[in-house]
């Protein structure tokens, strides 16, 4: 097998692994959401019966990889690692899920940029052949995030225009060695470095997240020797609207405007009438937009080559109260359409 | 990258949307003026059977009853995204800042969710309220000495 090739911090893969299947799952808002019939599976109650918002975000977390591993016609005993994460203190909803479903687990915390970072992953092991069968995944729950980050559900304090909406959602792709295999190839992957700005407000996330996602975009740019006109869309995870403005500024000043940048923050829900602020966040975000509408795009070649960042925000509760600023880091996972899918106008 | 934190923290300024303040203070001024209309309906109410003293007292513990009864619901919530300091600065937003955690942390236990909990919106209200009152009292003995 041919070996990838290490171009500064980006791993460009010669022989790409494949993302062969996916699913995503999500709850009520997302339900009224734009996206809302790319979804695999939807749930109107958000708690699963259990009224321990922790719990239901692991099971819905654990549904979505149930989708995922039946689509790819995998029993749970031939997932041969599974990268996963989420936003719970010690990321319980993905150790609970990994319980249940009993394969070897690698757990990551990357905030936000955790899918980006477990396809990353899952992607170098399934490249170097360590995994056939390698799982990423990841959740966030609105109810979950909010009561652990900010305030009780039931306080009716008011959200300031920064403020972004954890998303309920979920997401879980599993990817193989390339070479044959059908599904959409990951042709390279940049693991970011992270950025502080030195922002501290805690309601506006996207302005602490935007370096570093100009910081990835620019090493990446910088290691495949491309330009933002070279794909079809670029990704970012949940920057919502003050953060893609930022971004946008930003990334002319680099040099490297961006015409076909798309935040799944603002994709996900209708900002304008969903009353979500500033747009979706959490990791769940990146991760559902991600299965419902950007891999199926790439797997009948309505689009060619897509760059999808994931963006997170790595402060605690704790951090944030002893007055430190929020770091931010993001990764980028390049994506292609299979070779063997030709060209296809979106109708 | 071609920024420092200085000028990011200037670019972040400028691009953060305005709050809707007119529309703000048109909600809060009617809820919040909602709140104590309904106030003075229970207080006369209460007057038509005990004097002006013991009426504001219930006038407050009806309020408090309802606020907690509307925060269960989850209508209180509802509001407050809405109201702002128009539902915040009433009593009936004290109540809800209490019984909110309470509710919240139910799932943690009686002692170790709802009893450690309850207090972590208020709190802060209750120590430096308390501690401003000694404070006032302290300058106001002081002042009858001369």
């Amino acid at each position: 097998m041919a070996m990838p090739v290490r171009s500064g911090d980006t791993l460009i893969f010669s022989t790409p692994p494949v993302v062969r299947a996916w699913a995503c799952a999500g709850g009520k808002k997302e339900a009224e959401g734009p996206l809302a019939v790319e979804f695999d599976l939807l749930f109107s109650d958000t708690s699963f019966g259990c009224g321990k918002w922790e719990k239901a975000e692991s099971l819905l977390q654990q549904k979505c990889v149930a989708r995922c591993l039946t689509k790819a016609g995998l029993d749970p005993d031939q997932v041969d690692l599974a990268f996963g994460g989420d936003l719970q203190a010690q990321c319980t909803a993905s150790n609970y899920t990994m319980r249940w479903l009993g394969a070897p687990y690698a757990g990551l915390y990357g905030a936000c940029s955790t899918m980006a970072e477990g396809l990353a992953l899952a992607a170098c092991f399934a490249a170097a052949g360590f995994a056939r069968q390698a799982l990423a995944f990841t959740s966030s729950h609105f109810c979950a995030a909010e009561r652990q980050f900010r305030t009780p559900l039931d306080y009716g304090g008011k959200r300031t225009t920064t403020a972004q909406w954890t998303a309920t959602a979920a997401g879980a792709c599993i990817l193989s060695p390339g070479g044959g295999q059908a599904g959409v190839p990951v042709t390279s992957v940049t693991f970011g470095r992270v950025q502080d700005y030195e922002v501290h407000d805690i309601n506006n996330m996207g302005a602490a997240m935007m370096p570093a996602a100009v910081s990835t975009l620019c090493h990446h740019f910088a290691d495949t020797a491309t330009r933002p006109a070279d794909y079809d869309a670029i990704f970012t995870g949940d920057l919502g609207r003050v953060g893609s403005g930022l971004l946008h500024d930003q990334m002319r000043r680099e040099g490297l405007p961006l015409e076909n940048h798309l935040d799944c923050g603002c994709l996900l829900y209708d900002v304008d009438t969903q009353q979500v602020q500033a747009g979706g966040s959490g990791a769940g975000c990146s991760a559902a937009v991600l299965c419902a509408h950007v891999l199926p795009r790439l797997m009948d070649g309505r689009w060619r080559r897509v760059l999808f960042l994931s963006t997170g925000a790595l402060m605690s509760q704790t951090t944030y109260l002893q007055g430190e600023s929020i770091p931010g880091i993001a990764h980028a996972v390049e994506l292609a359409a299979p070779d063997t899918v030709p060209a296809k106008k979106e109708a | 990258m071609k920024l420092d934190p200085k000028r990011y923290a200037e670019m972040t300024r400028n691009a953060t949307p305005h709050s809707p303040v007119l529309k703000d203070c048109l909600w809060a001024f009617f809820v919040g003026g909602a709140i104590c209309l309904l106030g003075e309906c229970l207080r006369q109410f209460w007057l038509q059977w005990y004097d002006t003293e013991l009426a504001g007292t219930l006038t407050s513990i009806s309020l408090i009853f309802l606020s907690a009864a509307a925060t269960a619901a989850g209508w209180y919530q509802k509001l407050g995204a809405k109201a702002g300091a128009g539902t915040l600065v009433p009593i009936t937003g004290f109540a809800n800042s209490v019984v909110s955690p309470a509710v919240e942390f139910k799932a943690e236990g009686w002692v170790t969710g709802v009893g450690a909990k309850i207090f972590i919106i208020a709190g802060p209200v209750i120590a430096f309220g308390t501690l401003a009152s000694w404070v006032w009292g302290i300058l106001y003995w002081v002042s009858t000495k001369f």
